[in-house]
């Protein structure tokens, strides 16, 4: 494969205040971003990629020469790559309120000294996207010739595209919705409670603690994890298949090989991710509401002057294609240049991280031929 | 639906038929797109502004390669995300007979098209008629090349059947092409001979003016 080689996740500070939709102004906030390819004289062969809930900043290629794990999304990135380097200048950011480099709740607050923990204000998905748009404005990104991003990085797209609709050419929604389920909230309020529940918690001070809530932090991201596959996932992936054993055990510990995962998968989690971070960026997407915000979705996407390309996974129940189709829906109502695309995968919600063949094809088209010439020169 | 590319690729005589129907710069849905050839077509040829629907994950595919607007999506689902006369034209080629509520479909795109195009087999064709009479098995030709039990075409009509249906739906007909092997006939009335010695028709299709809405609108 055509891989980028070795990046470097760099930073930019934003000093001014930043009004945030609840009103409350907040600075500073440093952001943690990779950028891959260059950006032409005009400045608008760039793409904005979004990560979803727990990403971060690094989309593609590796860290250092011995790094096995190449970025989240490094299959769509690179030379030749549908997100093509050679072509576009594709930019990645850690989301407001993250973990991995971006202001949030386990910074250090600059008038305390101290983690800013709870005190961190709450966002929404609006105002993560405005960061975002700092960022590119500091690198000289005059337009965005597409936008794309799966699951919450569908939202913030699709908020770029509402907000920004002179800046944004195309956008790619992936896997996403205009507004969460309230199956959707329920998930992510177990999670929620999971890590308040943990004494060790502590009201969100324990920074500085030797205990952390890596318990509640776990049990949320394996609830998580259950909604990001789907029952065929799980039955080609574990089966009732026992965990290194070929009878029960008649007690409470681990028999079956999907418990061992899911305890797997909530162990490595917590050694890279913030349980305050889970608590906020999970909140911004249960307020996300298109609808509400905007009175109607009509409402919301008729400001937007971009092409839109949408892709839902038929094995997909978080963020099922019925509501992907009401996003497309409300976009040919629209008159909007807009095309739609329901993948056949057994991969669940998790699918748009996984199924990359036709993935591949479907954006590297879009991306082609939608807007070409505009940005030859 | 893979039946559809085979039958349409041996029709690419009624693709410039139809691009010779639609005027220059309208606004077209192609039902039932597949590949997308006639909307690339008519993109060149008539500087449309064009969107289809298509089934098919392999054809969005190709339709998008080709820088289509293409919306996965199923017809039999109705039309409800377009709202009335939305297009100047709304196509359907070749797949009336295939879609599993005809009625339902025409009415819904009556009520989004301004006009529409509608082509088929007209299954009372002569060697239809003959193959059936001598053989006694269901008629297979190059245009319905199906066995009975595999074939996407599960309402076939004729001409003659369209003409009452149309009578009977207040919808008129505002041209009629019927293409044979050799020759192209043309005429909005119904006739006999048409019936016979077409292989296909197609047909630019609109509410007579007293319709004001389609009785299926009252579903949504």
């Amino acid at each position: 494969m055509n891989n980028i080689g070795i990046v470097k996740t760099q930073y930019y500070t934003i000093e001014e205040k930043i009004k945030l939709e609840s009103g409350i102004e907040f600075s500073p906030v440093t952001v943690a971003y990779e950028t891959y390819g260059s950006l032409n004289k005009e400045g608008n062969n760039a793409i904005l990629i979004i990560h979803a809930l727990t990403g971060d900043a690094h989309a593609a290629g590796y860290k250092t020469e011995e790094d096995k794990k190449p970025g989240w999304w490094d299959p769509l990135i690179g030379p030749g790559k549908p997100f093509d380097t050679n072509k576009y200048f594709v930019v990645c950011t850690n989301i407001f309120g993250g973990c991995s480099g971006t202001t949030g709740p386990s910074s250090i607050n600059p008038e305390t000294g101290e983690p800013y923990g709870i005190s961190f204000p709450v966002f929404t998905i609006e105002d993560t996207i405005k960061i975002q748009k700092k960022v590119l404005d500091y690198l000289g990104v005059k337009s965005l010739y597409s936008v794309a991003g799966g699951s919450m990085g569908g939202m913030q797209a699709m908020q770029f595209s509402i907000t920004y609709p002179e800046f944004v050419k195309s956008a790619i929604l992936i896997a996403t919705t205009s507004k969460l389920s309230p199956q959707a909230i329920a998930f992510n309020a177990v999670g929620r409670n999971s890590i308040i529940s943990d004494p060790a918690w502590n009201n969100g001070n324990y920074y500085n603690k030797e205990i952390k809530p890596d318990r509640g932090l776990s049990i949320a991201r394996m609830v998580g994890h259950i909604t990001y596959l789907c029952e065929e996932a799980m039955y080609n992936k574990f089966g009732r298949k026992l965990q290194n054993k070929n009878h029960y055990d008649f007690n409470f510990d681990i028999d079956f090989q999907v418990e061992s995962y899911l305890q797997h998968q909530g162990q490595i989690f917590v050694d890279r991710f913030d349980a305050n971070s889970y608590l906020y960026i999970t909140k911004a997407m249960d307020y996300f509401d298109l609808e509400n915000k905007y009175g109607s979705l009509e409402n919301a996407f008729s400001r937007t002057k971009s092409k839109f390309l949408v892709i839902s996974f038929d094995s997909d129940w978080l963020f099922p294609s019925s509501q992907a189709k009401e996003i497309v829906n409300t976009l040919m109502r629209l008159n909007k240049d807009i095309s739609y695309c329901e993948i056949k995968s057994p991969c669940g919600h998790d699918a748009f991280l996984l199924e990359y063949d036709v993935q591949s094809k479907i954006i590297e088209s879009f991306l082609n031929t939608h807007i070409k010439g505009e940005i030859d020169g | 639906m893979d039946n559809h590319y085979i039958q349409s690729n041996g029709l690419h005589v009624n693709y410039s038929l139809i691009s010779d129907m639609i005027e220059k710069g309208s606004k077209v849905l192609d039902l039932g797109c597949g590949d997308g050839y006639l909307l690339q077509l008519l993109k060149k040829n008539n500087n449309i502004i064009g969107n289809g629907i298509e089934i098919s994950q392999e054809h969005v595919i190709s339709c998008l390669e080709k820088g289509l607007s293409v919306i996965q999506g199923d017809i039999d689902d109705g039309l409800k995300q377009f709202s009335d006369k939305s297009y100047d034209y709304v196509v359907l080629n070749q797949t009336l007979q295939s879609v599993s509520e005809p009625e339902f479909v025409l009415e819904e795109m009556l009520r989004v098209g301004k006009k529409c195009i509608v082509s088929f087999p007209n299954f009372a064709y002569w060697r239809i008629r003959l193959k059936f009479f001598f053989t006694g098995n269901m008629p297979k030709s190059k245009v319905l090349p199906f066995e009975w039990y595999n074939t996407p075409n599960i309402h076939l009509l004729s001409i003659k059947d369209f003409f009452e249906f149309a009578k009977n739906h207040n919808i008129k007909i505002l041209q009629g092409i019927y293409t044979t092997r050799a020759s192209i006939r043309r005429g909005i009335q119904y006739n006999i001979f048409s019936n016979l010695l077409a292989e296909e028709a197609i047909f630019i299709i609109s509410y007579n003016v007293s319709e004001k809405i389609s009785r299926y609108q009252i579903k949504y």
